[in-house]
């Protein structure tokens, strides 16, 4: 272990920077972002909610925690408990079998929170439009800030759309400045 | 077994991929007896209007076979009083058909939670909705004995599920699963829809094997409609279905030690897994591998640049790979965790016809790619890889050696790609239904598809049963005696699917 400790020590980081937020994306986030900018400075506390996805989603909202995209160094973190959260990131056709439970799970949050619809699932209803069992995009549940569309988005997408909620532009390229 | 139980009865010709039969109520008791018996495993159980299908393996013989049960004055005799596996099965059916199970053990309703607008959707006639009692969980007696009930909301970034333990103390005493939180009515939407349509709904039945599960349904379809897909899509099935599995398995056995606290092989084992991923993007344009597998082949053709991209990964986890099971090997805080925890007694994954690397470890030689092989596995065998002890450690053990064993198939499947085309129009039109079932084994496990599709090139009927069926039961076992705390540890080495479950 101590082998394999020293070389990551020495190796360099595989950790990446992010480009800017993409327009579409900057527009629906630009109300947004001054708010939490204010609010919360750089220290983003994220829920994660799968209101009835099929996974996906949350292979790549995973992912954004591996060295590649490394989200901490942005300040944002993935709690264990809506109670700790400022954010909620909710992905999946919202089931009827998860309606309550996503409902109870926002009135557990605090506020000021936010909102976040991930993939077309959560964006609109998906492949599974019409179906009997779903109640369809999480709008339709609780009031949703920003949409960040794909099946499933990519982690660049999400972090985009998440950094994109957290800062200025101006900001954004100071951040990558430091890191690249 | 299945030659006695079946030889006198005419298979229907309508279904291909392998022979399905229809009997009658003693047919379906000596099904449950031979079930019972262990000389035959049950590999799905799924409700039609007005029958019930069962997809029965026989080990010996290394043969399937599907059977059919026409349901009279709303009732079919239960196979849960001789075999448990199929309780849950026959639950999910009459929550969704209203179909009776005559005696059935445990009728607590399963998918059904009491909020949908009809209940029993895909009935002839759905009922209206009416509030269902509060769920009754299994009681459990005893002056020491203590509730924690988790979810459906989990504290990790998962899928929807509650969890109920009963512990005395920090040990575990039952656990009981409450699932059906993502049911999406996926069978009742793949009704009538188009086969483009239908695929693209069956590619996301579960995410994380999404690839799978395009490949059973393009399988079930082209055996429907007596298609032969090209040799090189053939091929190129084949070299996804085995970087599905590759990332899935690297990913796992990270997240497996992060949930022992050792974090250090999650960190490293996620480096390895975004690459593969991103050899993914390069070779199919998507990183999951979605919507890439269809019924006639698959949608792109792999470049030269994509099958770098994928030879380049595999010498990197060639490189890499070897030192991080050195690291889990001889890391005893490790060990400790995860030798002897969780196991799955071998007659238990044997009754349960445990899927993938679960019945894998605890002794249960069953892999779809060599057991039933389909191509392109059976022109090229993949080894099957066991273990006997039925802990963590051995399903960790077993998807490394997994892992290793895809390598070698992928990198001798890349060399020796047969060139042409990769798509040809299924164009078939059915005079009559018509039916195709396909077993494919997905990382996780067997994943069963049936279609039956009409005239008009409409489905009429589809079936994907997620492995997670016969897992979920298991997990149940693993935990019991184990402190809480290894539950994590214990969920994480089976990786069950809810959304596959719960459909």
């Amino acid at each position: 272990m101590r082998r394999r400790l020293f070389k990551n020590l020495v190796a360099v980081p595989c950790t990446e920077p992010v480009s800017e937020p993409i327009a579409a994306l900057e527009a629906a986030g630009a109300q947004l972002r001054g708010i939490i900018a204010r609010r919360l400075g750089r220290s983003l506390a994220i829920r994660e909610v799968d209101a009835g996805s099929c996974n996906g989603c949350e292979l790549e909202i995973h992912a954004l925690s591996n060295a590649f995209y490394d989200v901490e160094r942005f300040g944002i973190r993935f709690v264990a408990s809506p109670r700790h959260a400022d954010l909620l990131l909710v992905t999946g056709p919202v089931t009827l079998n998860m309606r309550e439970a996503l409902e109870r799970t926002y009135a557990a949050t605090p506020a000021p929170k936010w909102v976040v619809a991930v993939g077309e699932c959560g964006a609109g209803c998906g492949v599974f439009t019409d179906s009997y069992a779903c109640v369809g995009a999480v709008s339709k549940v609780i009031p949703v800030d920003l949409v960040i569309r794909g099946c499933p988005p990519t982690p660049t997408d999400l972090l985009q759309g998440l950094l994109g909620l957290l800062s200025d532009g101006a900001t954004a390229a100071a951040m990558n400045a430091k890191h690249s | 077994m299945l030659k006695a139980l079946f030889g006198n009865l005419t298979p229907s010709a309508a279904h291909r991929g392998w022979r399905r039969v229809v009997g009658d109520f003693d047919t379906w008791r000596r099904i449950g007896e031979a079930l019972r018996e262990g000389k035959l495993d049950l590999l799905g159980l799924w409700g039609d209007a007005a029958a019930v299908h069962c997809a029965l393996y026989e080990p010996s013989t290394r043969q399937i076979l599907s059977a059919t049960i026409d349901v009279h004055d709303g009732k079919v005799p239960s196979l849960a009083i001789f075999h448990a596996p199929a309780s849950r099965l026959e639950r999910a059916i009459h929550d969704l058909f209203g179909i009776e199970f005559v005696a059935l053990p445990d009728s607590r309703p399963w998918l059904d939670h009491g909020r949908w607008p009809d209940r029993l959707p895909l009935a002839e006639q759905p009922r209206a909705y009416a509030p269902l009692p509060p769920y009754r969980f299994l009681e459990t007696e005893g002056p020491s004995l203590h509730q924690i009930p988790v979810g459906p909301v989990h504290a990790g970034i998962i899928e929807p599920g509650h969890f109920r333990f009963t512990a005395s103390g920090e040990t575990v005493v039952r656990l009981e699963e409450r699932l059906g939180y993502t049911h999406k009515g996926v069978e009742k939407l793949l009704c009538g829809k188009s086969i483009v349509e239908a695929g693209r709904i069956a590619a996301r039945v579960s995410g994380d094997s999404t690839v799978a599960y395009s490949f059973a349904f393009a399988l079930a379809v082209e055996a429907a409609l007596e298609f032969q897909p090209p040799p090189r899509a053939v091929w190129m099935r084949g070299v996804m279905a085995e970087l599905e599995r590759i990332a899935n398995h690297v990913g796992d056995i990270g997240a497996i030690c992060n949930d022992a606290a050792f974090s250090m092989m999650h960190a490293e084992c996620a480096i390895l897994r975004e690459q593969v991923l991103r050899a993914c993007t390069v070779a199919f344009g998507h990183r999951l591998m979605m919507d890439r597998i269809v019924p006639g082949g698959v949608t792109a053709d792999l470049e030269p640049a994509g099958q770098e991209a994928i030879l380049s990964v595999t010498q990197q986890l060639r490189r890499q790979f070897p030192e991080l099971i050195e690291l889990y090997d001889n890391t005893a805080s490790l060990q400790d965790r995860t030798v002897g925890t969780g196991v799955v007694a071998a007659a238990l994954a044997a009754e349960f016809a445990a899927p993938g690397y679960v019945g894998r470890a605890s002794g249960r030689s069953f892999d779809a790619r060599i057991c039933l092989p389909y191509p392109p596995y059976d022109a090229a065998p993949i080894e099957i890889v066991m273990r006997p002890e039925g802990d963590v450690d051995a399903r960790v053990w077993v998807r490394i050696q997994e892992i290793q064993h895809s390598i070698g198939w992928l990198e001798a499947a890349l060399t020796s790609l047969p060139l042409g085309p990769v798509h040809l129009p299924v164009s078939t039109v059915p005079a009559a239904a018509v039916e195709g079932s396909a077993l494919v084994e997905g990382f996780r496990g067997d994943i069963l598809a049936y279609v039956r599709i009409g005239p008009g090139r409409r489905i009429e009927r589809c079936h994907l049963r997620d492995p997670s069926w016969f897992l979920w039961p298991l997990l149940e076992a693993a935990i019991e005696g184990n402190i809480v705390a290894d539950f994590p540890l214990c969920n994480k080495s089976f990786n069950c699917s809810y959304s596959g479950h719960d459909l």
